[in-house]
């Protein structure tokens, strides 16, 4: 699978040679209508929602809704009054708070069950591997609403509402069944033979998974690592059910609960909430961007 | 890979830790350890475990919950199939059928005719091409919440940007009340929707597309093939196999989604945009009604299922087109 994965960057160092493949054929007149014209329409649809979003949330009140007197595409004096009632007038910290702990605690316990699960499925060969790892890949395609409502009654039961541990057990359910399914494919890519030696030379298993096996799928552990980050940083419909106090929310869910009031919409605090939440998992992104494509098509090739 | 497996033993060697030839067969712990069937149920324990406990079992009592009529703080008892009866009845149920069924059906084309689209241009060669396949993938990876709020705000009766950029063009007279309007609002979410699942598709088509030889449509291209039968007769019957299974999983997602509705219109207006998924949560969860709501969540189980063996059967089709192990 890491062939699969690793794809992109072979066909495209493989197709140097003959730059660009039959390009040459075409007009540079043609290439504007046919390529860049609709290109351009794609990425200003798909970016305008976040200009918007960053733009009405450094925009001062009386220009929010002023589209005669100033153009609503661009800001006159902005202002970081939105962001500063964010930061020291709400729980919004508390919220980023409480979502890094989440999403870095579920991530830790999804990647450390799924490495010993992948391994075990698709290296021990154990009786009845196959049917595991059908099971997991079906238990990936369960999705959380119509998982939501039993659930709450067990983390009612079990005494964890509206604790972090509420969502910390709960997000694996869909982290471990997706962390599983890629390792898997990394750990595929291992040849046995490594395994074989390490065999003779009387290591055990637990040794060749943290001394061989684990080394060489670095690639993969980031890319389940950071992937399953960002699922739990994004999970709404948990954490809506499973947390009660205003405290204790996560930024989706507080930002949609706590910062709409009834009647007056404060679009500026509520843009800058919305842009401060996505920024780690963006940032995140930045850093990792082959990583991404590599787990999100890796997860749908397998 | 030959460099690496030589770096990995020669590094291992020199801790001498693990004694040279095979070890005494001692206790039967030791015996246990090294039985890879015993081992596999080790490493497989806390896995299973979280998933047993969080999903198996919140699965099978989901459905029980279906035949109680367990309320938020009272226990409920078994009734039979009177929760599904009453649903039968219900036509707001009704309609979140209709609604679910529309919003996937829609979503789902557009997303994949769109998506395939734009798979197709950042397949061309072109500078900045790595820029622009990890600009196209940002509206997936912020949160759906975030993102469903900013689209809230340009979905606004009064002061929607979308609104005063077409009443500036002179194409409208009015606003458009994209929210508020049965059908509008239908459109709105799907188009919010497809905003989101975009990225996705092409992405994942984008890494089929890149392992389609070249080849292939050098030699037709001599053979006086048009662009549209290069398209038709290489591009696609070698891309159907992940075209299945991307769809699948974009069909399952649209399906049970949630988080865009729950943001945007919350149902409204006049339940106009409820889906199954969002009908369940406000039965259960506001409304009380725990078995009614495990009830909406039941029913989405036999469309989940027929999704999932479409999927199963791409999956087959496609190892069997790689010649691949089992």
């Amino acid at each position: 699978m890491t062939d699969a994965t690793h794809n992109p960057h072979a066909s495209s160092a493989g197709k140097s040679g003959d730059d660009g493949g039959m390009g040459y054929l075409e007009k540079l007149p043609r290439r504007i209508v046919v390529l860049y014209l609709p290109l351009a329409v794609f990425v200003f649809v798909l970016l305008f929602p976040f200009y918007w979003m960053a733009i009405t949330s450094v925009k001062p009140n009386h220009q929010l809704t002023d589209y005669d007197n100033y153009s609503p595409f661009w800001v006159v004096e902005p202002t970081l009054d939105h962001i500063k009632y964010l930061l020291f007038e709400t729980s919004y910290p508390g919220w980023l708070w409480n979502t890094m702990v989440i999403a870095v605690a579920s991530t830790v316990l999804s990647v450390v069950c799924s490495v010993l699960a992948a391994y075990a499925i698709e290296r021990l060969r154990f009786q009845g591997s196959r049917m595991v790892g059908v099971g997991i890949f079906l238990a990936y395609l369960v999705p959380p609403s119509i998982l939501f409502i039993p659930l709450a009654l067990l983390v009612f039961k079990f005494g964890i509402y509206d604790t972090q541990w509420a969502l910390i057990l709960t997000y694996p359910t869909f982290l471990i069944p997706f962390c599983t399914w890629l390792l898997m494919g990394y750990f595929r890519s291992i040849p046995f033979e490594l395994e074989e030696c390490a065999l003779i030379d009387g290591a055990t298993r637990l040794q060749i998974l943290t001394k061989i096996i684990l080394p060489l799928s670095v690639p993969g552990l980031i890319s389940a690592g950071i992937f399953a980050f960002t699922l739990s940083w994004n999970e709404f419909i948990y954490a809506l059910t499973f947390i009660g106090s205003s405290e204790n929310k996560t930024v989706p869910v507080g930002v949609l609960t706590e910062l709409v009031r009834s009647d007056v919409y404060e679009w500026g605090s509520l843009m800058a909430g919305a842009l401060l939440g996505s920024l780690p998992v963006v940032i995140l992104y930045s850093f990792f961007v082959e990583h991404y494509v590599s787990s999100m098509t890796g997860a749908v090739k397998e | 890979m030959a460099v690496d497996a030589d770096h990995t033993s020669q590094g291992r060697t020199p801790q001498g830790r693990i004694p040279r030839g095979m070890p005494a067969p001692a206790g039967l712990l030791e015996r246990m350890m090294s039985n890879r069937h015993f081992l596999g149920l080790l490493f497989m324990l806390p896995a299973a475990a979280l998933l047993l406990l969080f999903l198996t079992y919140p699965l099978g009592l989901g459905v029980w919950l279906g035949f109680t009529d367990t309320r938020i703080g009272r226990p409920g008892i078994f009734i039979g199939l009177e929760n599904f009866e009453l649903m039968w009845t219900d036509t707001v149920f009704w309609l979140s059928v209709f609604n679910t069924i529309l919003y996937t059906v829609v979503a789902s084309i557009l997303k994949f005719g769109l998506g395939l689209w734009l798979a197709l241009l950042l397949n061309q060669h072109m500078p900045f091409k790595a820029f622009f396949r990890a600009i196209v993938l940002l509206p997936w990876v912020v949160p759906t919440v975030l993102s469903a709020i900013a689209f809230w705000w340009i979905y606004d009766a009064q002061f929607s940007i979308i609104s005063w950029a077409l009443r500036e063009m002179g194409l409208i007279e009015a606003n458009i009340n994209f929210l508020g309007d049965t059908w509008n609002a239908r459109w709105s979410v799907i188009a919010a929707n497809v905003w989101r699942g975009i990225p996705f598709v092409a992405i994942s088509l984008l890494a089929g597309l890149q392992t389609i030889p070249q080849s292939l449509y050098e030699a037709a291209t001599l053979d006086g093939t048009t662009p549209w039968q290069r398209f038709r007769y290489i591009t696609l019957p070698l891309l159907t196999p992940i075209i299945a299974v991307v769809m699948t999983f974009s069909v399952l997602f649209t399906f049970t989604d949630f988080q865009l509705i729950y943001v945007l219109t919350r149902g409204g207006p006049i339940n106009a945009t409820h889906l199954m998924a969002t009908l369940s949560f406000q039965r259960a969860i506001p409304g009380g009604f725990l078995g009614e709501g495990a009830a909406i969540a039941t029913a989405m189980i036999p469309f989940l299922l027929s999704a999932i063996l479409f999927s199963y059967f791409g999956l087959q089709r496609r190892r069997w087109q790689h010649g691949g192990q089992d």
